[in-house]
Order: structure tokens, then C-alpha cells, then sequence
């Protein structure tokens, strides 16, 4: 069989307000607009794999949180209404989705093989999260790819960051070994974002862009020096400064999604392409490429 | 119409297996007998509302109350999702969903109502509404536990809710759906392996259910932090429940508590509680923490008016600069003075003691420390007139009066002759007017309201307070 491939990875944000301000069809709530920045930078990661050939998306969202182990969806189609319960305002969502079960069963059979607690999520009644909805929208609005969707452990709150990454760069790596067993080439996708301490006041008009700034400088200053290791191909950085970025930006990356995608991406030495940065309700999130598929052809 | 109160309080634990899988382990039923008959004890109670407070649905804008009236969905456990599906169709009273968020906004909350269709609620609402009103007698309304809130905040969602309680005369059960230790297992167990996560966790948990039982809720609640750094997974939403069940019962000591069932699920430690307003007659304990009427919001992230720790909310407006000097208030005999009213714009004492009268100077809104105006001033710098609200400032202003009140070692409650000077009678006197019904209104001072050109400051309402001390 031929061996899987990882053609790109990304981290790209799923604050709900991105698909309120893009009034797709499936959202009942209809906006003026608004979060323009991160909106077209989504649209540019679009276009960077439009003409790349894969077969998945495999996504880690910190929306689906779990204390016991990761979880993975096990049912090949779900299909229902999202509503998020903390901006029922802004998104209320019809999804329809189809997850690529084999490869699901694939990574946690891996994981549990290397001592993870893992477990399949096969109850049909069950509403699929928010974060995976938006980011799976945003990245792919034909939702003509199956997904592999991954929950996020909260060993960050049970531990530490440190024990966190401990877990999620296992998991990466099972991840990675999965894929490439399975013969299939995969985009693996990080939602998250990075700084995030929220307002707790939202204007009249929710896309009032002209209220929307990052929460405090210090934010800003932690945003800017990630992305720039992203830009610089320097994730082993970003690694080593992960427990002081998450405690100090209150990121979201506590949830395990950014450790395991560098993880996965067997921690890239080479420049990610920024698409995008933008804040919403004072989070900062950037929409990031790695395009492993041109350095892995350029190593071959 | 008699005044409502809440006829009582209970504690029951979050997680699905006290509905799905009860006879998976002996703990998990003693959980659901107890919750069985906590529904008993409501009906007995014949309590006409269930007020859920949920540590299972944070919220981010403020705070969040289900309105529709009739959400139905099914619900899965992100993490118990093996154990089943609970389908759930719950009565919600929606008239007092919506009147509880107009008092939250008026006690200075961020407050919505959300009635949408497939809302997902959260499992600690559906577990503890399935349980204890298992026929949807009783109309329901749930509210979300804010992320960011501290006591303050949680205290006043609280007032807020006592303030519906009380006007629409209802006889209500506060409920807080919560874990006490909520460390879990990290791997899979059998359920014959349940048990307390730790030692500790065990000790904290019995510590907390000697409390409940002893009716010390407000000691509880005073170590709500303690509680939270000893035993709790930095989850969302810290060990605040206290803090709002204590509010829903006047922050007292001296309840009636019975612990239900304690027992493990997963690890945390569930328990069910039933909280009772009867005095136990063991007396009040001391009372440490301010008893805030009033959120003034202490983070102000949307405009970024000022970070320093004494910074307002938005809607607290710096005085504008050109306005009066301060003073330091003057001392004579009898003067009484405090740090926690506003400074005097000239040279006067906040109170004066003679005989047995307490006679205070004009009270306005200023905010001691900040000389801020909640509710905004009335006017800017150039005296270009200025949005403001007025039921914030007239709560600002009683709030004042309450602080030169207690001061004096007295309390609100001997206020006998208010004076209110308002510098726009037609446009604020249905505000003002609301504030002193819900406020002094209670006590029942003599009252005179008078329509005045202005007042020194930039504010639009004043009170002139007498007192009477007792023989």
C-alpha cells in the first residue's frame, strides 16, 4: 500500500462569529458582515489547497471537551442543528457532515496501542460541536471531505501544561503513524485560537468591527511572537514556550490542539504561511498553513 | 399578593449516571433515591418555581436565563456518551426568565434571555430537572454560570433573582447543579471501581457537608476560593455556586442543612443536599465580605477605560475634571464620616448626630476612591448634555446613603424623612421612582421630590437623608 500522507497542516480559528458575519444558507442568524480579516484569511488557506489532491480532515477541537481520554466521532454521518450555547445569537447552524470512520479507528486503535485512553464515540443522538462545525465550514464549505474529529482532553486543567503536551505530542505522533499506515493523504487541522481572554460585553450589534480590538497589549505581544516562530519554522519553540504562552495569553491552546498538530507535523522546521490574523471579541486567531506537501516532495 | 421567598435549596450532583445508569453502583442509586426524594420534598414544599443554577452551561457576555418555554432535545454527555441518550421536554416559566433579566440589568448585570430552538442544555440542567420535577409540575428557569464572574457578580445575579421571587410572590427552590471535588478519573473504570478521587478530595468534601448540614452556607461560600485551589480542576467555572446559593438565602449561618447522599461519580464527589430557611437556632456567625447590592463590573475590556484595579464597568463614566473641588469632610461633634462615601464638594460632614437623629448631608451617586457616576454624568465638560441612566444613579445614591447609614451604627431600616432633589423631573422620575419602590421604598420613609435647575456635580439626582437611632 502506498504510504499516507499529511499534505498540509493548519491551525485556524472556530469563534462562531465567523460564520454569522458569512450569512452561509445553513446559519439562521444573518449579520451585516464583520471579522473580514480572518474571513479572507480562511478564503486564502482555501485557495493555497484547492489544488491539492486529499482524501481527510482530520480536526482537533477544544469545543468537544473530555476529562476521560480523547474521544473520537465513530458514526460515518451526522447530521442536526448546532446551537452554541454561549452565542446562540450568532450561530445556530444546520450541519451535515461524514466522518472517514476507518481512519478514526485507525488513530485511536494507535493511541490506544501506545497506552492513550481513547475511546469511539458511537451514540448517533450526539451533537457534534460547535468548534468543529465552524472550522469545518470555514475550511471546507462543501463539507465534501470526511472528517476524523478528535475531542479535546483537558489534562491542561486536571495537571499542567507540561502534562499536557506530554499527551497531545503522543498523540501527534500516533496521528501521524495512523495516517501513514492508512495509505490516505489527510489535512490534520488544529482549531484553536491563540490568545484568549474575552470581552464579556458584546456591542448592540455584534459585527461592530469598530469595537473589536485585542484585549491588552500583552496579548498582542504573545500573538505576534508565536506567529512568528510560525513564520520562521520555528515550532520547537513554540513547544518550549507553551506552558508560559498558555498561562500568560490564557490561550486556547490549554486545550492540546496546537502541541498535537506540531506533533503530528513531526515539528515543522520549516516557515508556515500566514493567512490571516485578526481578534474576535478580543481573542487573537490566526488562520496558518503549513504546506507539508511542498516540502516533502522537495525532500523526496 | 404575599411576598415570595425561596422555601428551599438544594445541591444535587451534575453527571448523567444518576438518570442513565443508576444501577451500575450501589453510590449512583443512593444518588438517584436522594434525588427522588428531594422531588418529594419540593412537592411538599408545594414550591411554585425551580430556579437551576448550572456550573455545566458557562457563559462569556454576562449571564444567560432560558426562556423558551418548552425546550425539548436529546441530550448526550461529552464524555458519558456511552452510557445513553436523555431525551428532555421541560416546562420553563418564561415570564420570569425575562423578568429576572430586566432586574439583572437594572442591579447592572449583563444579562440575556436565550429561547431558541434545539438550545442545547446543558447536562447539569437536564439531570437535575429530569430528577427533581420529573412531571414538569413545577414551571423551571435555568441560568448560567458566568466564566469570568466573581462573587460580587454572582451575588448580585442572585438579588436580582430574590427581587422577581419577592414581587411576583413566589414560592421558590434554588437549585445548584454541581459537583463538590470534581477531580474525575482520567482513564475508563468499571463502575464497581467507583470511588473519591483522593483522600483529600474526600476530606474537603466532608468538611463542605459538615457546613451544608450545620445550615453554614455562607461559611461555605466565604471559602469558595479556598475550596476551588484545594479540590478542583481549574475547570470553566470555579466553586462560585456557593456564592450564589448563599445570596438566594440572605447569606446566612443559621439554616437547616441535611446531606441526602454523598458518593463518587467518576471520582468527583456528588452530593445531594437539601438546604432549609428555618433558622437551626444555632445563630448567625459573622458576615466578612461586602454585601453588594449594586455590579458595577470591574474589568471594563470592551473600551478600555482604565485597567488599574480600582477601574469601573463602561458604564460607570469618569466626573468630568471642571467639576467641584473635593473636600476632606469636616469634624465637629456628632459628625460621622466615612472613607466609603463619596468626598463633600465643600466643607460639610457626610452626617450629623444629634440627640438620636442622624441628619446626612445631600447624597448623589459619586463613587468613593473613583468620584465616578454610574450611570454616566448628565453632562460632558462643555455642558453638552450626556445619555445617562438614571436607575443606576439612584441606586449609586442609596447605596451611598447606606454606607454613611451603617457608619453611624445604624441601618437602613430607621431611615424616617428622605428629601430627593432630581434635575429632570419629567424625564426621570418613573426610574428614580422604580429604584426607591424596589429600595426605601420598603422601609417606608416620609419622602419629598423636588425638581431643582441643577446640582453641583454632573448628576441628576440627590437625596437629603434623616434617621432616627432608636431610644
Amino acid at each position: 500500500m502506498v504510504k499516507g500522507k499529511i499534505v498540509a497542516g493548519c491551525i485556524a480559528p472556530h469563534p462562531p462569529h465567523l460564520v454569522y458575519a458569512e450569512n452561509p444558507p445553513q446559519n439562521e442568524p444573518v449579520a451585516e458582515g464583520g471579522w473580514e480579516q480572518l474571513r479572507w484569511g480562511y478564503e486564502r488557506l482555501r485557495a493555497s489547497l484547492a489544488d491539492i489532491e486529499y482524501d481527510a480532515i482530520v480536526v482537533l477541537s477544544p469545543h468537544w471537551q473530555t476529562y476521560i481520554g480523547t474521544h473520537f466521532l465513530g458514526l460515518p454521518h451526522f447530521q442536526g442543528l448546532s446551537v452554541d450555547p454561549i452565542f446562540p445569537n450568532l450561530f445556530r447552524y444546520h450541519y451535515d457532515l461524514n466522518i472517514d470512520v476507518d481512519l478514526a479507528k485507525a488513530i485511536h486503535d494507535e493511541a490506544a496501542s501506545a497506552g492513550l485512553p481513547v475511546k469511539m464515540m458511537e451514540n448517533p443522538d450526539f451533537r457534534v460541536d460547535y468548534g468543529t462545525i465552524t472550522t469545518g465550514h470555514l475550511f471546507n464549505p462543501e463539507w465534501d471531505k470526511p472528517m476524523v474529529v478528535l475531542s479535546s482532553n483537558r489534562s491542561t486543567a486536571y495537571y499542567s501544561v507540561e502534562v499536557m503536551q506530554e499527551i497531545m505530542i503522543e498523540l501527534g505522533r500516533v496521528t501521524r503513524r495512523a495516517i501513514e499506515a492508512s495509505g490516505k493523504r489527510v489535512v490534520v487541522l488544529a482549531s484553536n485560537s491563540l490568545s484568549h481572554r474575552h470581552f464579556t460585553t458584546e456591542s448592540e450589534v455584534p459585527e461592530d468591527m469598530s469595537k473589536e480590538h485585542i484585549t491588552s497589549h500583552a496579548m498582542h505581544l504573545w500573538d505576534m511572537r508565536i506567529i512568528e516562530y510560525m513564520r520562521t519554522g520555528q515550532a520547537q519553540r513554540i513547544l518550549d514556550e507553551m506552558p508560559e504562552f498558555t498561562e500568560q495569553a490564557i490561550a486556547e491552546s490549554d486545550g492540546g490542539g496546537l502541541s498535537w498538530l506540531l506533533s503530528t507535523l513531526n515539528v515543522p522546521d520549516y516557515p508556515a504561511v500566514l493567512h490571516g490574523y485578526g481578534t474576535i471579541i478580543g481573542t487573537g486567531n490566526a488562520v496558518v498553513e503549513w504546506p507539508c506537501h511542498a516540502h516533502e516532495e522537495a525532500d523526496e | 399578593m404575599t411576598e415570595g421567598q425561596v422555601v428551599g435549596s438544594f445541591v444535587v450532583p451534575v453527571h448523567p449516571h444518576t438518570v442513565l445508569a443508576p444501577e451500575q453502583n450501589e453510590g449512583w442509586q443512593r444518588l438517584r433515591d436522594a434525588f427522588d426524594i428531594a422531588a418529594q420534598t419540593i412537592k411538599d414544599l408545594d414550591a411554585d418555581l425551580l430556579v437551576i443554577y448550572s456550573t455545566t452551561w458557562p457563559s462569556i457576555i454576562g449571564h444567560q436565563i432560558q426562556s423558551d418555554p418548552n425546550p425539548e432535545w436529546v441530550m448526550v454527555d461529552h464524555d458519558f456518551h456511552d452510557l445513553g441518550s436523555i431525551e428532555y421536554s421541560f416546562n420553563i416559566d418564561q415570564d420570569f426568565a425575562h423578568a429576572w433579566d430586566d432586574a439583572n440589568r437594572k442591579r447592572g448585570l449583563q444579562s440575556r434571555c436565550v429561547n431558541y430552538k434545539g438550545f442545547p442544555i446543558d447536562v447539569g440542567s437536564v439531570v437535575a430537572l429530569t430528577l427533581l420535577n420529573p412531571d414538569n409540575a413545577i414551571p423551571a428557569v435555568i441560568v448560567s454560570s458566568n466564566m469570568y464572574a466573581n462573587r460580587s457578580e454572582t451575588t448580585v445575579l442572585a438579588k436580582s433573582c430574590l427581587d422577581v421571587i419577592k414581587a411576583q410572590g413566589r414560592r421558590a427552590v434554588a437549585v445548584t447543579a454541581m459537583s463538590l471535588s470534581n477531580r474525575m478519573f482520567t482513564d475508563f473504570i468499571n463502575p464497581e471501581e467507583d470511588k473519591i478521587h483522593s483522600l483529600k478530595d474526600d476530606e474537603w468534601n466532608l468538611k463542605i457537608l459538615e457546613f451544608l448540614k450545620q445550615g453554614r452556607l455562607e461559611d461555605v461560600g466565604q471559602l469558595s476560593r479556598t475550596i476551588q485551589r484545594q479540590i478542583r480542576v481549574q475547570k470553566v467555572v470555579a466553586f462560585k455556586p456557593m456564592w450564589w446559593l448563599s445570596a438566594m438565602n440572605g447569606n446566612r449561618n443559621d439554616l437547616s442543612g441535611e446531606v441526602l447522599a454523598y458518593e463518587p461519580i467518576h471520582g468527583a464527589g456528588g452530593a445531594v443536599v437539601s438546604i432549609d430557611p428555618t433558622p437551626s437556632g444555632a445563630g448567625d456567625k459573622e458576615y466578612d465580605e461586602d454585601d453588594v447590592e449594586y455590579f458595577h463590573g470591574e474589568r471594563g475590556v470592551l473600551d478600555t477605560i482604565d485597567e488599574s484595579d480600582d477601574a469601573e464597568d463602561v458604564t460607570v463614566t469618569e466626573q468630568a475634571s471642571s467639576g467641584p473641588g473635593l473636600w476632606e469632610p469636616t469634624q465637629a461633634e456628632g459628625s460621622v464620616n466615612t472613607d466609603a462615601a463619596p468626598k463633600p464638594v465643600g466643607a460639610y460632614p457626610h452626617a450629623r448626630r444629634v440627640g438620636n437623629m442622624l441628619f446626612l448631608s445631600g447624597v448623589g451617586p459619586r463613587q468613593p476612591g473613583t468620584n465616578a457616576i454610574p450611570g454616566g454624568p448628565i453632562h460632558d465638560e462643555n455642558g453638552e448634555p450626556l445619555d445617562y441612566d438614571i436607575e443606576a444613579q439612584t441606586h449609586a445614591v442609596v447605596n451611598n446613603v447606606k454606607r454613611i447609614v451603617e457608619e453611624a451604627g445604624a441601618s437602613m431600616d430607621q431611615v424616617v424623612d428622605v428629601t430627593t432633589f432630581l434635575v429632570d423631573m419629567k424625564r426621570d422620575f418613573k426610574g428614580y421612582n422604580d429604584v426607591w419602590a424596589e429600595t426605601l421604598g420598603k422601609i417606608g420613609p416620609t419622602r419629598t421630590t423636588l425638581a431643582i435647575d441643577a446640582l453641583p456635580t454632573p448628576i441628576a439626582v440627590e437625596m437629603k437623608v434623616i434617621v432616627h437611632l432608636g431610644e
